[in-house]
């Protein structure tokens, strides 16, 4: 279990299994938390990286449902689809989630919604990976340069 | 275990003990007694514990003085928790905005009406 803890927003790497829980703490009721996850129009406003814009094809957040949508940068494009497998409002959303540009790899996402009182929420998500190896790329997908500069760097490190 | 490096390095931080071990050299190398001080274990379990750090590139042994103090590589170690603390920063970023967004909300929000044909 790797662990890094802050005030605001806690990342776990599970050890037993290829998951990452993130947990956050949101001065909101649980409704409006859920609203902000099922509404393409608020989605838009914080779900996509700050550098790149995103553009909903498809958000049906309900049991069944299905989304699409698009991060893009200039000359980039990254397409995102999945499945809503489960909704209960306010509650729990459980959807899979493929980035295109890996078909073969799909993980499986879980949103816990907990009304922690004082108009307050916890919102625990825990995306389970098809492999520890697509979970760690996920992970370190956030590297500047991309993951395959940064695996040559390690081995550079663990050449000595 | 695969023969991935950052795998391996994720898999041997994997483990309570072996991650209090790293903390521990954080602070200056140590021999294998030193780092078996705390724990209730032989010491041929902390040195098995070392074995995989020591495999996956996260310590080293000197070879030369008798002590064979164990020295953290820090530079491996920096590279794993910088990748988790940025996918970590980037989740706060985003959550930073759904702030604002919810900050922006009504305060009365009209309960979500169950999608046509969800219920039994």
């Amino acid at each position: 279990m790797t662990t890094t803890s802050h005030p605001e927003t806690t990342l776990t790497l599970d050890d037993d299994l290829p998951v990452v829980r993130i947990t956050r703490e949101f001065d909101a009721p649980p409704a409006q938390v859920f609203r902000a996850h099922v509404d393409p129009d608020l989605v838009v406003r914080w779900m996509g990286p700050r550098d790149l814009e995103m553009h909903i094809e498809t958000w049906e957040c309900r049991t069944g449902g299905a989304y699409r949508f698009l991060h893009a940068r200039e000359g980039e494009e990254h397409w995102f689809h999945g499945s809503f497998h489960d909704v209960r409002p306010d509650e729990v959303i459980i959807q899979t989630f493929t980035y295109e540009g890996m078909p073969d790899s799909v993980s499986l996402e879980r949103l816990e919604l907990e009304d922690i009182g004082g108009g307050r929420t916890r919102l625990v998500t825990t995306s389970m990976a098809d492999s520890f190896e697509a979970r760690d790329a996920m992970v370190s997908s956030g590297m500047e340069h991309g993951v395959r500069e940064g695996y040559e760097r390690l081995d550079e490190v663990l050449a000595g | 275990m695969t023969a991935d490096p950052l795998d391996r390095v994720f898999s041997a931080l994997a483990d309570p003990t072996r991650r209090d071990m790293v903390a521990r050299l954080t602070e200056g190398d140590a021999t294998v007694g030193e780092l078996a001080e705390p724990y209730a274990v032989s010491l041929q379990a902390v040195s098995k514990h070392l074995r995989v750090l020591e495999d996956a590139g996260l310590v080293s042994r000197s070879r030369e003085a008798q002590r064979r103090p164990v020295h953290l590589e820090a530079e491996v170690l920096d590279l794993m928790t910088a990748w988790i603390e940025r996918h970590r920063r980037r989740a706060e970023e985003r959550y930073r905005r759904l702030d604002d967004v919810l900050r922006d909300l009504p305060d009365d929000v009209d309960p979500t009406p169950p999608p046509p044909g969800d219920e039994p």
